[in-house]
């Protein structure tokens, strides 16, 4: 275990009566850093999330939140956590000005209301009752919220869900405030382009298990960002991988002369994403070639084509 | 790892936090409608309707040989309502939907003391109980002309009443707040038992002339009591006979309470949670 570890988990287990929702989940969060748990609804990113921030008991396995088993956790360390759930739906019968006025009072050493109201674009709202408000502008309140209490470590369960595009650039804009002054990050989302844009690591649950988890980048291991080849020979589609496409390419236009329907895919980390998670069947099975190099596999890159920064120019 | 030594939270900040909640708890409350409506100006309402509607009913005279009126009839039983419906009927509302609609959980993951927040919801009751109670005694006194008690002991009588009835109906309101499934299922489930209890307890109906095997029913429950111990406030000595038993029974009002109120404690201790976990 790492002495500068901020979040640890070995082994988490977590089961519903017979249900099994965590399996032996692992992974560290250094100070300072953004971590992103990815995943496909119901693969366990809230159970995990929701352990750490003391909501749930595990099973079995170990956990420790800044130093102190979440499960145990007192006010003081509470103090030191902010939290962003995944949905609020309160009466939100007092404004935003209150109602940040009111939570900083609970934290020792808070944000300003104003420079919180600010970071998630709410000045001109700061009067209005918070059920009045939009449901976009009412996760932006849960953003302030989660971080008025100047926080050590923040967890964002899913936060820019129903946000439009400029309300999402401004949001990572704020993550990225935060890290810079030093907040950890703990952030689950749905959208791939979000964790690349914000993480410094990612884990990638699934079934309740860590199927990967390291740099974006990374993530997933270089064999399955190894290019895919594929044409037409003979009426059937072949595919194969290639580190070196333009080569490859090459021999087989020697070959075959020019080939027919040739496509270089590089796989995009959704690709990446869709083939851990099982979730895009096609997808996996185009990186299940990376073995079986000169299968024939029918329309697999289809799927891949479609995402433009997988093709190769 | 050094982050295993947690720097202490000031001391103090339990009530700090407490008072700050309770006001706000007081703000939030009257912002909601229809909890305005129905906790508290529904004794308003009720005792408007009664003092009009049974203007010429005959409730019986003072020693003076004064007519009682409707309205003199009908304010400690309207004053003994306003106490449950602020309390109980209020509060077992508020926090079930609290709990269902994520207030709760949101706390939860906050430094805010589970006394703190109780401190802001008795202080919520209180305040608006208080505030409610003076409404309907101004009501009473300005518009209807109900002549108010002069001695010292009888308001004395009334602070202990209605004190320990509030934080007792508060109490019982938390314990009571675990009972529904769902916030949507709140109101269903408590305003029915609120109603049944008004109804035997005196308040709506004169209590004495409910049958025999009711109101031993009813005597099990504190809003008969404190229905009889503002009776004992506000009505003219020689009703007292016409009670149970031909007495007041203060003690009694205040041992039962006393009795629901130390239930309603442990009740409340032993079922509230900030969340379901693993629900």
């Amino acid at each position: 275990m790492n002495t500068d570890s901020v979040v640890s988990v070995r082994d988490l287990q977590k089961k519903y009566g017979s249900v099994t929702a965590l399996d032996g989940v692992s992974f560290d969060i250094q100070r300072g850093e953004t971590f992103a748990l990815l995943g496909p609804n119901g693969a366990g990113k809230s159970t995990t999330i929701e352990i750490l921030e003391g909501y749930r008991d595990r099973s079995g396995g170990t956990a420790s939140v800044l130093g102190i088993d979440p499960g145990k956790g007192g006010l003081a360390w509470k103090a030191r956590l902010g939290i962003v759930l995944q949905s609020s739906g309160e009466s939100g019968a007092v404004t935003v000005r209150e109602q940040l006025t009111h939570f900083a009072s609970l934290y020792p050493d808070p944000r300003s209301v104003d420079e919180v109201l600010a970071a998630v674009g709410l000045e001109a709202k700061h009067k209005s009752l918070i059920r009045t408000l939009s449901g976009g502008q009412r996760r932006r309140v849960d953003v302030a919220l989660g971080v008025i209490g100047r926080p050590e470590l923040l967890f964002l369960d899913e936060p820019t869900t129903g946000f439009d595009p400029e309300a999402r650039h401004q949001f990572w804009d704020l993550v990225r405030s935060l890290k810079s002054d030093g907040t950890t990050i703990l952030l689950t989302t749905h959208y791939l382009d979000e964790a690349a844009q914000l993480s410094d690591r990612a884990g990638v649950i699934a079934d309740g298990r860590l199927v990967a988890s390291g740099a974006i980048d990374e993530i997933g291991g270089a064999d399955v960002r190894v290019p895919i080849v594929s044409w037409i020979e003979g009426g059937e589609k072949r595919s194969e991988r290639s580190t070196e496409p333009g080569a490859f390419v090459a021999a087989l236009a020697r070959r075959v002369g020019e080939p027919v329907g040739l496509e270089v895919v590089r796989p995009s980390l959704e690709d990446v994403y869709l083939g851990l998670v099982g979730g895009g069947a096609e997808v996996s099975a185009a990186l299940d070639l990376v073995s079986t190099s000169s299968t024939t596999a029918s329309s697999t890159t289809a799927s891949s084509t479609t995402d433009a920064e997988g093709v190769l120019a | 790892m050094s982050t295993a030594t947690i720097p202490a939270l000031p001391a103090g900040r339990t009530f700090r936090l407490g008072a700050t909640r309770i006001a706000y708890e007081v703000r939030g409350y009257f912002r909601q409608g229809d909890t305005v409506f129905f906790t508290f100006l529904f004794p308003l309402v009720m005792l408007t309707i009664f003092a009009t509607a049974f203007s010429e009913g005959d409730f019986g005279k003072d020693a003076d040989g004064n007519a009682v009126t409707a309205a003199a009839f009908y304010l400690p039983a309207m004053l003994a309502a306003g106490v449950l419906l602020s309390g109980l009927q209020n509060m077992a509302v508020d926090i079930a939907m609290e709990k269902s609609d994520g207030t709760l959980k949101r706390l939860a993951g906050s430094p805010l003391p589970v006394f703190s927040y109780f401190v802001g919801k008795i202080g919520q009751v209180f305040v608006t109980g208080t505030l409610q109670a003076a409404s309907i005694l101004l009501l009473a006194a300005i518009v209807f002309r109900v002549p108010l008690p002069t001695e010292v002991e009888r308001w004395a009588t009334f602070a202990w009443v209605f004190v320990l009835g509030v934080v007792t109906s508060a109490i019982l309101g938390i314990a009571l707040s675990g009972v529904p499934k769902s916030g949507k299922s709140a109101t269903a489930v408590v305003i029915p038992i609120t109603l049944v209890l008004q109804f035997i307890s005196g308040v709506y109906l004169s209590f004495t002339q409910l049958p025999e095997w009711l109101q031993n029913i009813a005597s099990v429950f504190p809003l008969k009591w404190m229905a009889q111990g503002m009776r004992a406030v506000f009505l003219p000595e020689s009703f007292e006979v016409l009670e149970r038993g031909e007495t007041w029974d203060l003690p009694g009002v205040a041992l039962v309470t006393a009795l629901w109120l130390v239930f309603g404690l442990i009740a409340a201790r032993l079922t509230f949670r900030w969340i379901r976990k693993d629900s």
